[in-house]
């Protein structure tokens, strides 16, 4: 138990008796009323029926509308591969980084002291605030070749916006709080006092680092990257932005779906978005196992 | 980046490490990478309703290319709302040729980024258009509400498709069509030109920013009683979606949309493909893009290498120019288009449509 501080330990025996009294109060009132119940449970199971499931179910009913064979040939289209080929390329180059990127951020804010952490911490934060549209613009103001850094680029033959470095940015971007946000509460509650044991027992920093921090968090670190790579791969706005939706050079799968969605290629469209919608659960699923296999270690993250 | 289309699908993914290293070369160092360097790319940057007529010119022009030169090109498009394309390519994409809705937006990109020169139009033949178009009206079979002209866009209780005049280009012809008839109906009367495309303005529901998203909008999904919409998209809706779903209403006076062309010089010239980018752009006056552009719906501008069936189908209409009505797109865009214009004034989002 040393990763709990004194004082959650102190805390923690009244504060889960409290808890635990309010829900039997709280069972007890739902039970007096069961249409209330009844009611409430019809509305969440119809909402999750009708804005979720359904559209999740046009999906492929639209993609299969024509038959398999319908399906499978839009994969065939160059300029398609090419949508999923440059989609996975950014991804592959985007979750990596934060994942590094988000380690780093998580380990400052909750092993160390410092000033301005707690800006650091909202900063973090900024890309999941920001509108992603104006993520993109950002990026055409800075790297455009109207931009702060357009004319330079321009003389050293650098391209950015309009090119694969340029959704790398953007997606980078949006997605940086994925793997930091679910590190950081986790890395906090557990302290220090782990790492300083090792340290007295003569590790490394780096060793203490890779055998007693990266274990403690890596089902919370797995499910960041899980929920950055499904943003990365399905990210719209920000792309769209700085992509100039070149087909077959810089145009991702989900805007490509729009491009054939408005060429009237309508099986096309949904089977490209039926890949993005089958990424989503398949995320999901591991998402639930994650939570299922070690809910203990996860829920870890939510308490504080 | 290009990932070579030659590389066989299933090798790919135990390419994935090599690719994130050559990515990250491409990041640094920035230049586009070819896997064999006879091939030839070019971007060409276009307005939204030409996706088919362009791939279908893209084609041809790479057959005709490879067997004169033995190279392969391929041919890399984009298409979006005219204003928004001109300022991608203004903000840096690297477009080798443009093929815009109008000519005022091919001069914003030379005016503000001076990648070509002020002349560019004087170039090549028709003032840089290798086809026309106009304006129609597309109305639901058997034309349920009765519309026969431009004044009848303007009656309550029509509601009427047509894009943002501020980011596509068609929907600046569309605006200036409907202004033109009344100028011509009413022998010039400015303030009732403005009377009536204010009162069209007022019956539109919705603002797509671009011409295929407003098609979309009125073939797809079912808004509206009538699209404003370039001949083209009119004819191409009917071919998609069945001539027993819409019909073409000429109005009896329509505007000549000039389409133009261009080469990027610095991109060009960066790239070193200057030589087939002009080719490609003289394909369009050739006989063979010619019949292809007619067969897209599009009016060639030498009719007598189309096929004569594919010219028969456009419907007989007056048609006036912008330089004419107008006096020129520089004047028209200053006068109507831009921040606080004649559009500004007449169009407040938010007016209750009648």
């Amino acid at each position: 138990m040393s990763e709990t501080t004194p004082e959650a330990l102190s805390e923690d025996p009244s504060g889960a008796a409290s808890r635990l009294r309010r829900r039997a109060a709280a069972r007890s009132i739902i039970d007096e009323a069961p249409a209330t119940r009844v009611v409430l449970v019809a509305l969440a199971v119809g909402f999750l029926l009708l804005f979720i499931l359904l559209p999740l179910v046009a999906v492929f009913v639209e993609a299969f509308r024509r038959g398999l064979d319908h399906y499978l040939a839009s994969f065939a289209d160059p300029d398609t591969q090419a949508a999923i080929w440059l989609t996975l390329t950014v991804a592959a180059i985007a979750v990596p980084l934060n994942l590094v990127f988000g380690i780093c951020a998580a380990w400052a804010i909750a092993k160390f002291e410092f000033p301005g952490k707690s800006l650091m911490i909202t900063l973090i934060d900024l890309p999941f605030s920001v509108s992603p549209v104006v993520s993109g613009l950002v990026f055409v103001l800075l790297f455009g070749a109207q931009g702060l850094f357009g004319k330079w680029l321009a003389a050293h033959d650098l391209q950015i916006i309009f090119a694969v470095p340029g959704i790398v940015l953007a997606t980078v971007f949006v997605t940086f709080p994925f793997v930091a946000r679910e590190l950081i509460p986790l890395m906090q509650e557990q302290g220090t006092a782990e790492e300083e044991a090792a340290l007295t027992l003569g590790a490394s920093g780096l060793k203490a680092f890779i055998t007693v921090t990266l274990p403690n968090v890596k089902w919370a670190l797995l499910y960041g990257v899980l929920l950055c790579n499904a943003r990365a791969m399905g990210e719209f706005g920000a792309v769209s932005v700085v992509s100039g939706h070149v087909r077959g050079l810089t145009n991702t799968m989900p805007l490509h779906v729009e491009i054939l969605y408005n060429e009237y290629n309508f099986v096309a469209a949904f089977a490209v978005a039926s890949i993005l919608a089958g990424l989503a659960l398949v995320t999901l699923l591991a998402k639930s196992i994650l939570e299922w296999r070690y809910g203990d270690a996860l829920s870890r993250t939510r308490l504080y | 980046m290009t990932i070579s289309s030659s590389i066989p699908h299933r090798m790919r993914a135990s390419m994935l490490a090599l690719t994130v290293a050559a990515a990250a070369t491409a990041a640094l160092f920035g230049g586009p990478t070819s896997a064999r360097a006879q091939d030839v790319t070019l971007i060409n940057v276009s307005y939204d309703p030409t996706r088919e007529l362009y791939r279908a010119v893209n084609d041809a022009f790479a057959k005709e290319w490879q067997s004169k030169t033995g190279q392969r090109v391929t041919i890399r498009a984009s298409h979006g709302g005219s204003g928004r394309q001109a300022r991608a390519v203004i903000d840096g994409l690297d477009a080798d040729v443009v093929t815009l809705a109008l000519a005022g937006d091919i001069d914003a990109i030379a005016r503000e980024s001076k990648k070509l020169p002020d002349n560019w139009q004087t170039r090549l033949p028709n003032n840089a258009s290798p086809y026309t178009s106009t304006i129609v009206l597309l109305v639901r079979k058997g034309n349920p509400k009765g519309i026969k002209d431009w004044d009848d866009l303007a009656k309550p209780g029509i509601a009427v498709i047509t894009p943002n005049p501020k980011t596509s280009g068609g929907a600046r012809w569309n605006y200036l069509a409907a202004w033109a008839f009344e100028l011509d109906r009413s022998k010039g009367d400015v303030a009732k030109a403005k009377e009536l495309v204010g009162a069209i303005y007022r019956n539109v529901p919705v603002l797509d920013t671009g011409a295929r998203g407003s098609t979309t909008t009125f073939v797809q999904r079912g808004l509206g009683d009538v699209l404003i919409a370039w001949e083209n998209e009119g004819f191409l809706a009917q071919q998609e979606f069945g001539a027993d779903k819409f019909d073409i209403v000429y109005p009896s006076l329509s505007i000549l949309a000039e389409p133009p062309v261009a080469l990027v010089d610095q991109v060009v010239d960066k790239r070193g493909t200057r030589v087939v980018a002009q080719a490609y752009l003289d394909f369009l006056y050739s006989p063979a893009g010619q019949r292809i552009i007619a067969a897209n719906f599009y009016r060639p501008s030498k009719p007598e290498h189309a096929a004569p069936e594919d010219i028969a189908r456009f419907g007989k209409v007056k048609l006036v120019t912008i330089d004419a009505v107008f006096g020129g797109w520089t004047k028209a865009q200053a006068e109507h288009f831009a921040d606080g214009g004649v559009f500004d004034q007449i169009y407040k989002p938010g007016t209750p449509s009648r």
